[in-house]
């Protein structure tokens, strides 16, 4: 015990005495926090959504599958309640619902007038303003070709509400964003320096030949990260519920143990990185190559991953963080329970213990 | 050396490592008696680094037994790490720290008391005459303090034995022969000493030096006794003739 915390006491001298690295680590997640929000661009195709059409007539047939044979949408025809629409949006099953009147061809040809209600998930701001947008389109398309052929002019109100994220604040999709990238790069690629520039500096072997057991100068190489890594994890929510008005729906607790959970997961793999890296700069450029890159392209965060060629979307399963932001973005914003998200964190779980177990593994052959 | 019955603390029965067809270290066998200084030698590339590797219990031997201090290197490696004290010829201390956070950090994993640490402590920085700047990084120093430092660290406590890896690499010949000094104290306060060194002037401080050329111990005595049986006038003879017939280059 003595001797875990002298080492964790040297590891915070490392840091602190480090100004640059104290600023990425506690600076970087503030700065990104605050500038990303503003510039992500979404196109839309082959969206799942679902349709309630209560009047099922001849005209929100023709309405159907005009959406349907546009390329932006699929119809999961398996839903027909509104109560398995709500079940849908939690699970991100749909994006979009579009819910008919009842009576809906009468009420069109009686009063000229007739209800379309569009329901998006607005987790994504941009992408449930574009999907709607599209949705609006198609039918004033339907109305302009009626009117062609009849003297009396349609009128079809479509009524949109956006969930979750009534006023499309950018920050419903930066915030998640930025904690599964912010606690990746500190945890992985902060930890896998630390360890491989003791091995670079030959300290390593010092402390290999000293009775401190090998797997003790592990843990305490990464309890300082960890610790920072709460700490980025406080400043992240307080900046987003004070500043950005952003408020966390689901439960507080639910999303810190996630989030330990998910730093686990980021802490194994910077030990992974430093079990097969002997320079800082090697461990750098793979935190930052393999890490940094899938984590911004391909966790869903900055890009949509049905839109991804099918391999990419194979690939982004592997990717840890994507299935931390489907969690935060649960929890925070749409307020699911664990009912919900149980399998995304076991998928954590299981990657932290295979990534722990190669890293034992690997750590051992090199003594 | 006076001593007349010998305690054996290094013992090492045809110790080899073998990387893949490569035989890095073969069938070594030699002891260390205790509080001897034993000069490990040879040339870049010749073994010295993998046997002493297999001897600090980082590196596992292909074949062959040895003990350090009375412990079997496969079974007993805990007892063994808390036995010895390591100097590599990398720069070993943390730079980043202070001298007195060195020597706190090492007196703390080698699982000293905080009050022994402290003591012990004044004691060395007095003794190094670096009162003033014990609270400064260690990065400040010059290489020749840093080494000096990085060995009274390395025995701060007390080991058997102390391995020390080329712990003169780099420096200047004054600062050598102050090494030479502590290392002489140290062996004098019946800590053994264990060197690898490839020069050949440190060889003649030796009690017993091995000269190991392509993986093999090709000779072991005193510096005397191989000057005498080589009919050479100094240490650095004795190498040439021996290390010609290498195979290994740099």
């Amino acid at each position: 015990m003595k001797q875990l915390l002298t080492f964790v006491k040297k590891e915070f001298h490392h840091i602190l005495r480090d100004k640059r690295s104290m600023l990425v680590l506690i600076g970087l997640p503030i700065v990104q926090l605050l500038i990303f929000g503003f510039a992500i661009t979404n196109e839309v195709r082959n969206t799942n959504i679902a349709v309630l059409d209560n009047s099922k007539d001849e005209t929100t047939q023709i309405i159907i599958t005009k959406i349907e044979s546009s390329q932006y949408f699929d119809i999961d025809r398996t839903i027909s309640t509104s109560d398995q629409i709500e079940k849908a949006f939690k699970t991100g099953k749909i994006k979009v619902a579009v819910i008919f009147q009842q009576n809906f061809q009468e009420e069109l040809a009686h009063f000229n007038k007739a209800q379309l209600q569009i329901i998006a998930d607005a987790t994504d701001p941009n992408q449930a303003t574009t999907l709607t947008n599209y949705i609006s389109s198609i039918v004033v398309d339907y109305q302009n070709q009626v009117n062609q052929q009849n003297k009396l002019p349609y009128t079809i109100n479509t009524e949109t509400r956006m969930l979750y994220n009534p006023q499309l604040k950018g920050a419903y999709t930066s915030v998640p964003g930025v904690m599964g990238m912010i606690l990746l790069l500190i945890s992985a690629m902060m930890t896998s320096i630390a360890i491989v520039k003791e091995k670079e500096l030959g300290t390593m072997e010092i402390l290999l030949v000293s009775p401190m057991k090998p797997r003790l100068v592990v843990v305490s190489k990464v309890i300082p990260y960890f610790i920072i890594s709460l700490i980025n994890v406080a400043t992240i929510l307080i900046l987003s519920v004070f500043v950005l008005g952003l408020p966390i729906q689901g439960s507080l607790l639910l999303l810190i143990g996630s989030t330990v959970i998910y730093i686990f997961c980021a802490l194994s793999l910077g030990l992974l990185i430093s079990t097969i890296t002997d320079t800082q700069q090697a461990a750098m450029l793979i935190s930052l190559l393999g890490l940094m890159l899938p984590v911004v392209m391909l966790s869903g965060y900055a890009f949509p991953i049905a839109n991804m060629p099918v391999i990419l979307q194979v690939l982004s399963t592997i990717v840890p963080a994507k299935w931390y932001i489907i969690i935060v973005k649960g929890v925070m914003i749409k307020g699911i329970d664990i009912t919900q998200i149980w399998k995304e964190l076991l998928i954590l779980v299981i990657m932290t213990v295979i990534f722990l177990s190669i890293s034992i593994k690997r750590f051992k052959i090199r003594l | 050396m006076l001593i007349t019955e010998k305690e054996i603390v290094i013992k090492t029965d045809k110790l080899t490592k073998k990387f893949g067809d490569f035989v890095a270290a073969s069938e070594i066998t030699f002891e260390v008696f205790k509080g001897e200084i034993f000069g490990f030698l040879g040339a870049n590339g010749a073994g010295k680094t993998t046997a002493m590797k297999m001897l600090i219990g980082i590196s596992n031997p292909s074949s062959g037994n040895a003990q350090v201090a009375g412990y079997d290197i496969y079974k007993q490696t805990e007892q063994i790490k808390k036995s010895i004290g390591y100097m590599s010829q990398k720069f070993s201390l943390y730079e980043d720290l202070t001298i007195k956070e060195n020597i706190q950090l090492f007196g703390g994993i080698y699982g000293l008391s905080d009050k022994e640490i402290k003591s012990k402590s004044e004691e060395l920085i007095t003794k190094l005459g670096l009162n003033t700047e014990a609270d400064k990084l260690v990065a400040s120093l010059p290489l020749g303090w840093k080494q000096k430092l990085a060995f009274s660290i390395a025995i701060f406590h007390q080991p058997k034995i102390v391995f020390l890896d080329e712990p003169t690499g780099g420096v200047d010949p004054i600062t050598r022969r102050q090494f030479w000094d502590m290392i002489y104290e140290a062996s004098h306060n019946g800590i053994t000493i264990f060197v690898t060194t490839h020069y050949m002037d440190e060889a003649e401080y030796c009690d017993r030096v091995s000269i190991m050329v392509d993986g093999v111990i090709k000779a072991l005595d005193s510096p005397e006794n191989l000057k005498k049986q080589f009919n050479a006038k100094s240490m650095d003879e004795v190498f040439l003739m021996l290390a010609r017939g290498a195979k290994r280059g740099e």
